[in-house]
C-alpha cells in the first residue's frame, strides 16, 4: 500500500508538459558510483529537477545492531562505507569506549596505530573518489593510476589485518593484532614512493585545462545551503569553511599531531564549486601523509613495540555500557560519521543504534545545486560529491 | 552557552511549559521539549546569535517499546560556537495501529531534516506534520509496516511471492 505522499509525485510525474523529458539515470550508470537512481525532469539539455531514488543497497544495518552485541557489530560498520572501513569502525569504537568510560585507559600505541591506519585508509578512500571522478569526466588514465597506487595501502592494511577492504581491525579497547614487524619501515616507504606520484596526478588532472573546464564554476555550493543541507567532509570545507571535526572535537590522538585543514579557496572558478571539492581531497591526501609520517616516528622511537604488549590487553570481557545515550561523531573521508546509540545498561545488545551517513547528506543537496545545470554536468556534480551507497542505505 | 543557560534562554523565549524535563545523567545532557513546540524551538535556537545551532548532525526516530511511547532525538550542533546539544520529543504510542504518532516537522528549519524524516517515517512509521513530501526513501514504496519497530513482524508474502 503506497501513502499519500507517493501518490501525489506519482501525479506529479504524470501531469508534466510535453516538453519535459524524464530521464532515469542509472540505478545502473557508470557515474553513480553504485546503485543510485536519479530522476532528471530535463528541458532538452536542461536539467529542471532532480529526484534521487536511493535504497538500492539497504542492509537493515540498524536492524541488525539492535540484534547483535556491540563487539559483533563492528564487522557490520565496516560494511557501511566499504572504502574506508578503518574509519567507520574508529567511530564506532570510539562512542562504545566513551559509553565504558575506558577511552582514557587505552594504550598510546594502540591509539597511535588507529590513527595510522585510519589516515592510510582516508588516502585510499580518496584516491579512489579522485580517480572514479575523473572516469566522470572523461580522463580514463587517472583512475589506472590511482588503482596502482591505492594497490600498496590494501597491501599494507592487509598485511596487518589479514584482509583487503574489510578489515575488522579495531576493537572495543584495542585491536585485532599489534602491528607486523617491519610495517612502520615499509610506510616510510610508501610515503616517500607516494609523494612524486602525487605531483604527477595533479599534473595530468588538477591542473589539466580540460578538466578545469569541466570543474570549475560547475556545481557551485555556496556555505550557508551547505550547512543547512547537513553537508560535511570535503564539501563543507570545499564550500570554504575550516570545520574538520578531528580538530574540533580533537578525539584520539590528533590534537598532538601536526596537520592543516584544507578548505576550498575558489582558484579556478567560484568558491565552493566542484573543482574545489576536488583539491580539498587532493590537499588532505598531503595532509594525511604528514600524519602517516609523524604516527610513523612516534611509533619507531617512544611507543616501540615491546614483546610484551598485547593489543587485547584492555579489551572488556562484557561491554555492557551504563543506561544512556550517547552521540559519537568521527570525521570520515565522506565527513562526519555519527553514531547514536541507546543502551539499557542491562545487556550487552544495544537498544537503539542509528548511524548518520555523511554521504546521506551530502546527496541530499545535490537537487538544488543541479537545478538549471546541463546534464553531463550533473554527472561532474555527482563525482564531486564523492558518495559510498554503502553509506548512503546502509 | 552552556546547557544551564540555554534552558533560561527557553524558558525565558517559550515560557516554563516549553521544557518537560531533562536527562543528566549520561555524558551529553538532553533536553525533553514539548512537542509541539519543537520546531518553534528549532529556528530559535538556529537564528539566536548567542546559541546559533546552525547544524542538524543527526535526526533519529526511536520506538521506546517499554514506556509504550514514540520518540525522536534531535543532535543539533552550532559551528559558529563548536557547541553540541540533544533535543528529544516523545509522544504516547496511539493506540489504533493505523494512526500514526505525529511530531511538527523542522524540515522548514533545517533542509536536512527533509531526508532524515523520510527515514524515520520509513523505518518507524513517525508521521511528520508539514513536511512537503514524506514518501518512503530506504524501502520499497509499497512495502507494509515499519521495520524499526519493536513489534514488526516478517512478512509472509512480498507481491504474491513467498518469502523463505
Amino acid at each position: 500500500m503506497v501513502n499519500e505522499a507517493f501518490k501525489r509525485y506519482q501525479q506529479r510525474i504524470q501531469n508534466l508538459s510535453a516538453e519535459d523529458l524524464v530521464l532515469n539515470m542509472g540505478p545502473q550508470h557508470p557515474s553513480t558510483h553504485g546503485v543510485l537512481r536519479l530522476e532528471l525532469i530535463t528541458d532538452g539539455e536542461i536539467v529542471k529537477e532532480v529526484i534521487p531514488h536511493i535504497g538500492y543497497l539497504h542492509r537493515c544495518f540498524e536492524k541488525h545492531a539492535q540484534s547483535m552485541s556491540y563487539q559483533q557489530t563492528i564487522p557490520f560498520t565496516d560494511r557501511l562505507d566499504y572504502l574506508s572501513s578503518m574509519n567507520s569502525s574508529h567511530a564506532f569504537v570510539m562512542g562504545v569506549e566513551r559509553m565504558l568510560g575506558i577511552d582514557k585507559e587505552i594504550p598510546k600505541r594502540v591509539e597511535y596505530i588507529r590513527v595510522l591506519v585510519c589516515e592510510l585508509n582516508r588516502i585510499g578512500s580518496h584516491l579512489i573518489a579522485l580517480g572514479t571522478y575523473g572516469i566522470d569526466i572523461g580522463a580514463f588514465t587517472p583512475f589506472l593510476w590511482c588503482c596502482r597506487d591505492r594497490e600498496h595501502i590494501m597491501g599494507l592494511l592487509e598485511w596487518a589485518s589479514g584482509s583487503r577492504l574489510l578489515y575488522n581491525f579495531i576493537w572495543v579497547g584495542g585491536l585485532f593484532y599489534d602491528l607486523p614487524v617491519g610495517f612502520e619501515e615499509r610506510c616510510k616507504e610508501f610515503v616517500d614512493y607516494f609523494k612524486p606520484k602525487m605531483a604527477e596526478l595533479n599534473q595530468l588532472l588538477t591542473d589539466n585545462q580540460v578538466f578545469i573546464n569541466r570543474t570549475a564554476n560547475v556545481g557551485v555550493l555556496p556555505m550557508d545551503v551547505a550547512i543547512n543541507y547537513g553537508c560535511s567532509g570535503p564539501m563543507l570545507r570545499g564550500s570554504g569553511l575550516k570545520w574538520d571535526l578531528r580538530r574540533v572535537d580533537g578525539y584520539s590522538v590528533y590534537p598532538e599531531l601536526d596537520f592543516d585543514i584544507p578548505i576550498g579557496k575558489g582558484e579556478m572558478g567560484s568558491v565552493g564549486d566542484c573543482w574545489d571539492r576536488f583539491k580539498v581531497r587532493i590537499d588532505e591526501i598531503g595532509e594525511s601523509l604528514k600524519m602517516i609520517e609523524q604516527c610513523v616516528e612516534r611509533l619507531q622511537k617512544e611507543l616501540k613495540r615491546t614483546p610484551d604488549f598485547d593489543p587485547r590487553a584492555k579489551l572488556p570481557r562484557k561491554i555492557i555500557p551504563k543506561a544512556q545515550d550517547y552521540y559519537m561523531r568521527g570525521e570520515n573521508p565522506k565527513g562526519e560519521l555519527g553514531f547514536y546509540f541507546i543502551a539499557d545498561g542491562k545487556t550487552e545488545i544495544p537498544k537503539r543504534v542509528k548511524a548518520r551517513g555523511p554521504s546521506f547528506n551530502n546527496l541530499s543537496v545535490l537537487p538544488v545545486i543541479s537545478k538549471g545545470a546541463m546534464i553531463a554536468d550533473v554527472v561532474a556534480m555527482i563525482g564531486s560529491i564523492d558518495i559510498v551507497l554503502g553509506e548512503l542505505d546502509r | 552557552m552552556s546547557f544551564e543557560e540555554i534552558k533560561l534562554l527557553l524558558s525565558a523565549q517559550f515560557g516554563d511549559g516549553v521544557i518537560l524535563g531533562e536527562e543528566t545523567s549520561g555524558l551529553q545532557p538532553a533536553l525533553l521539549i514539548e512537542p509541539d513546540q519543537i520546531a518553534a524551538v528549532c529556528l530559535f535556537l538556529r537564528n539566536h546569535p548567542q546559541t546559533y545551532f546552525d547544524f542538524l548532525a543527526c535526526l533519529s526516530g526511536v520506538d521506546y517499546h517499554q514506556e509504550n511511547r514514540f520518540g525522536v532525538v534531535y543532535h543539533l550542533s552550532s559551528l559558529p560556537y563548536q557547541t553540541q546539544l540533544t533535543l528529544k520529543v516523545s509522544t504516547e504510542k496511539p493506540t489504533d495501529p493505523e494512526v500514526l504518532p505525529s511530531f511538527p516537522t523542522v524540515s522548514n528549519v533545517y533542509r536536512t531534516a527533509d531526508w532524515f524524516e523520510r527515514e524515520a517515517y520509513d523505518l518507524l512509521g513517525i508521521d511528520f506534520k508539514g513536511h512537503p513530501d514524506l514518501r518512503r526513501i530506504l524501502l520499497p514504496d509499497d512495502w507494509e509496516g515499519f521495520p524499526l519497530r519493536e513489534d514488526y513482524k516478517s512478512a509472509e508474502y512480498y507481491k504474491g511471492i513467498k518469502i523463505d
